[in-house]
């Protein structure tokens, strides 16, 4: 019901103003898939600017961040965007794999004390999302839980969903099986690190937004 | 010379009719309950994904909170319903309408207890620590 009324809200504004409003578009996965770093490449190629700070230590947002009005363009069409990146959903953390990072033990305590703050955040903030990109290793095994259960979620919520199957960069990447994991959503391989394949993600993303 | 003492495992095996006239409240408080006293449970059946959402927002909200508890590793195994036919996928729906998705079976452990569930769509495989 909620959804419906949104869509016609979008509809209307589109037949109003020519555009669509501000689209809500979450980037959703796994903690260390890549979320920050796929919006922190949106940012760069549409405003210029970076959305949020990455690192190699799982769980480096443990907030949920936004930026907003990001004009996007393709194909002579324009879409404004508000990017939410969430911190990776996970169902345990433990302090003490942050230490082998080098961490002392009192930050690595308030990390993961903050962490599990963070997926409480990123689950609360599903039903707010027009559509949601999730953000996958494409050299990791697609066929964990966590994986299932955020687009389980999105699917129960009927909220539009697009693959980044990321890090195609790696040599372990392995797209097809990402593809072979999730049949029913199309899945786009990119490396948000280098930008490889942007172009096809961003006509994916128009795709997506058109759904909402 | 050092003996090393083996802990049991305990397994608690839940038929989906156990959790079925439970509220999302009630049944994760259930399965968390059985969780925090170290058990592994084989659930005949599987959540909903709004549950097993909660099921995992309730972890992280214990994480921390409890000692030794570092949250929970999850698996569900099923039918590849996407590969089936068209009448196998008719009888699947109907079946999980009238007795719930009875043909799955979800595994959930604490994470001190269970380090990995590795999982393809062929096998699963359980490490414990």
């Amino acid at each position: 019901m909620f959804q419906t009324l949104k869509n016609l809200t979008n509809k209307f504004f589109v037949l109003l103003f020519g555009r669509k409003k501000n689209i809500k578009i979450g980037f959703y996965g796994p903690p260390n898939a890549g979320k920050t770093s796929l919006a922190n490449r949106i940012c760069k190629d549409w405003t210029g600017e970076e959305m949020g700070i990455v690192s190699r230590i799982p769980h480096e947002t443990r907030h949920v961040q936004f930026k907003e009005k990001v004009e996007i363009k393709h194909k002579g069409k324009t879409l404004l965007f508000k990017l939410v990146d969430t911190p990776g959903i996970a169902t345990k953390i433990d302090y003490e794999d942050f230490l082998k990072f080098g961490i002392r033990k009192s930050d690595a305590k308030k990390r993961a004390k903050e962490a599990t703050q963070g997926v409480i955040e990123s689950i609360q903030w599903l039903d707010d999302m027009d559509a949601v990109v999730v953000v996958l290793d494409a050299s990791e095994n697609p066929y964990s839980q966590v994986n299932i259960t955020i687009i389980g979620n999105l699917v129960a919520r009927k909220i539009p969903i697009l693959i980044a199957a990321n890090k195609i960069d790696l040599k372990k990447a392995d797209v097809k099986k990402i593809e072979r994991a999730f049949p029913e959503y199309r899945v786009v391989g990119i490396s948000a690190k280098d930008g490889t394949n942007m172009n096809e993600f961003y006509a994916a993303l128009f795709e997506v937004a058109q759904k909402t | 010379m050092i003996q090393k003492k083996l802990k049991g495992l305990s397994l608690q095996i839940i038929p989906y009719s156990e959790i079925e006239h439970l509220s999302i409240v009630e049944r994760v408080k259930k399965l968390l309950d059985l969780i925090l006293n170290n058990k592994i449970i084989i659930l005949h059946g599987r959540l909903r994904p709004e549950e097993e959402a909660r099921l995992i927002e309730d972890t992280m909200a214990l994480v921390g909170h409890i000692k030794n508890f570092k949250g929970i590793e999850l698996a569900v195994i099923e039918p590849d319903v996407y590969k089936a036919n068209f009448f196998e996928k008719i009888k699947h729906g109907i079946a999980k309408s009238l007795i719930g998705n009875s043909v799955a079976l979800t595994i959930i452990g604490p994470a001190s207890v269970i380090k990995e569930i590795k999982r393809d769509p062929k096998r699963l495989e359980l490490f414990l620590r």
